[in-house]
């Protein structure tokens, strides 16, 4: 499966300024392993020594959040979009 | 996460802020308009060069100071003159004697409210907001924007109306129409998206990574670092309100934490500075129970917050998705704290047992407040007997709909003998 990856600023001294990559897998963990492969690097600044998403990472997969479906393990369909977003929050 | 080139640092005068630093690893930057640790993802806030203050001196300069925020300019990431700078000018809002509730709900100790509902827009908003257009001024940015709940959003347009900086701001298209009008009042962009707070936060995180974003200041997103500080301010009135004493239990509501962590940040500041005399405090968080992530993580003793969708009348705290959640969770551990919440059907209760017994009308996050508070005394979590501050962040008028059953007691003729008929002579 392929996905198309959105990179955060943060991240895009890993794929030489690219805001969007393809990436190949039919899960998310695939998918960021496949990212690795071709960015060496972003890996470890997705995950953390455990393998766990970091915990200030959002990753969506289309719309949806993927601590709301199945975290690494989310099945990634052809041609979705994965976002890659450092966490922040407004209200009190 | 770098959005903009930041001016140099050495051009850069936002008074005693020193750098940026990782809460997560420690890692420091140079101060720009970056929120996110370029090692590991953790929030970066500000680092401070607090030396060469004298704690008696630095008392007096406050007190002489105006009766704003801006009487803690020493302590604040802002320049030192910001008080001649077009801004709204926030704060010093009451500590107010609650001795009516304190009764009510069984204290034998003082029960204060600090009602931040009397800031220019009716809202603590104006605290953080003040703060992150002095950032913005310094890095040069020319468009205010956020993602809000609402009363973010009304301070950002008021603001940028004052501070002549253009704005467009970002909310859940389904708020409150007290708090869309007040946010569009002041003539910037506002814009409703299909979709609740945590769809429109992650809409601003990627448009400030995308070139349509450029040059934008987005308050609490690659201004956040400055923007959080101002909540700092509230730990700061409530001790020199008191006298420059700690209080020894603070409930403070929760929607992305940031309030509760930042006024933690405030004390401890306090304490290190000589300002107060250090003695333990306790640090109480409250929610609205259809929106409780951190609430349902502290009472089962877990560390990770699960998100969740909110569904609650309390939107100002309606994020499902805490960033600060895990900071909340320490601090209310730390300082022998707690995190509840209560139903919406409490909430409105309190909101009207806080109207009724001290005359001030909270928006729904103070009905949290106060439910809450209701709630810790009730269940033996809060103690009566030691003095009490809970925090009313904003006005009633902006969540009519809440109280809206509050009407009419009576109508009448224009008579005498209509009032006697009534029954109210």
């Amino acid at each position: 499966m392929s996905a198309t990856v959105r990179i955060p600023t943060i991240l895009r001294t890993y794929t030489g300024g690219a805001a969007e990559v393809t990436a190949e897998g039919d899960t998310l963990a695939a998918v960021v392993a496949d990212l690795e492969q071709n960015h060496t690097g972003i890996s470890a600044r997705i995950l953390d020594d455990a393998g766990k998403l970091r915990r200030f990472v959002n990753v969506y997969v289309n719309d949806d959040d993927v601590r709301f479906a199945e975290g690494l393990e989310t099945a990634i369909k052809d041609g979705a979009t994965v976002s890659i977003i450092p966490a922040v929050a407004g209200g009190c | 996460m770098a959005t903009a080139t930041p001016a140099p640092a050495a051009t850069v005068d936002l008074g005693p802020a020193a750098a940026l630093s990782c809460r997560e690893c420690g890692t420091r930057f140079p101060l720009g308009p970056s929120f996110a640790c370029l090692e590991c993802f953790g929030p970066l806030e500000i680092a401070y060069d607090y030396s060469g203050y004298d704690a008696d001196e630095l008392r007096k300069r406050i007190e002489a100071g105006p009766a704003s925020i801006w009487r803690y300019a020493p302590l604040l990431p802002v320049p030192a003159d910001v008080a001649g700078k077009p801004n709204l000018n926030p704060g010093w809002t009451p500590l107010v004697k609650a001795d009516n509730l304190g009764r009510e709900l069984g204290f034998t100790a003082q029960l204060h409210v600090k009602d931040d509902s009397g800031n220019p827009t009716h809202s603590f908003k104006d605290r953080v907001v003040a703060c992150a257009i002095e950032a913005a001024r310094a890095f040069d940015f020319t468009t205010l924007s956020c993602s809000s709940t609402g009363n973010l959003a009304g301070a950002v347009g008021a603001a940028a109306a004052r501070a002549g900086f253009k704005s467009c701001v970002f909310i859940p298209h389904d708020l409150e129409q007290g708090k869309i009008v007040m946010a569009g009042v002041y003539g910037g962009a506002l814009v409703g998206i299909d979709g609740n707070y945590d769809d429109v936060n992650r809409f601003c995180s990627e448009l400030i990574g995308d070139p349509a974003g450029e040059g934008w200041g987005f308050v609490n997103v690659n201004l956040r670092p400055y923007y959080g500080e101002g909540s700092k301010t509230l730990a700061y009135e409530i001790c020199e309100q008191l006298g420059w004493r700690l209080p020894e239990q603070i409930v403070i509501p929760i929607a992305s934490g940031s309030q509760l962590t930042k006024i933690d940040k405030g004390l401890q500041e306090l304490i290190k500075l000589g300002l107060v005399e250090d003695r333990p405090y306790r640090i109480f968080g409250a929610q609205a129970e259809g929106c409780s992530p951190v609430s349902a993580a502290f009472k089962a003793g877990r560390d990770v917050i699960r998100p969740v969708k909110p569904h609650t009348i309390a939107k100002s705290l309606a994020i499902g998705n805490p960033a600060d959640g895990p900071y909340v969770l320490d601090i209310a551990r730390r300082t022998g704290g707690a995190v509840e919440d209560v139903t919406d059907a409490e909430v409105v209760a309190a909101i009207k047992l806080l109207a009724r017994t001290e005359g001030i009308f909270a928006e729904t996050a103070g009905g949290v407040t106060v439910g809450v508070l209701k709630k810790l005394v009730e269940t033996g979590q809060l103690d009566p007997s030691k003095e009490t501050v809970a925090i009313n962040t904003g006005d009633g008028l902006k969540t009519l709909d809440a109280v809206a059953d509050a009407g009419l007691t009576a109508t009448i003729r224009p008579t005498l003998e209509s009032f006697r008929a009534a029954g109210l002579a």
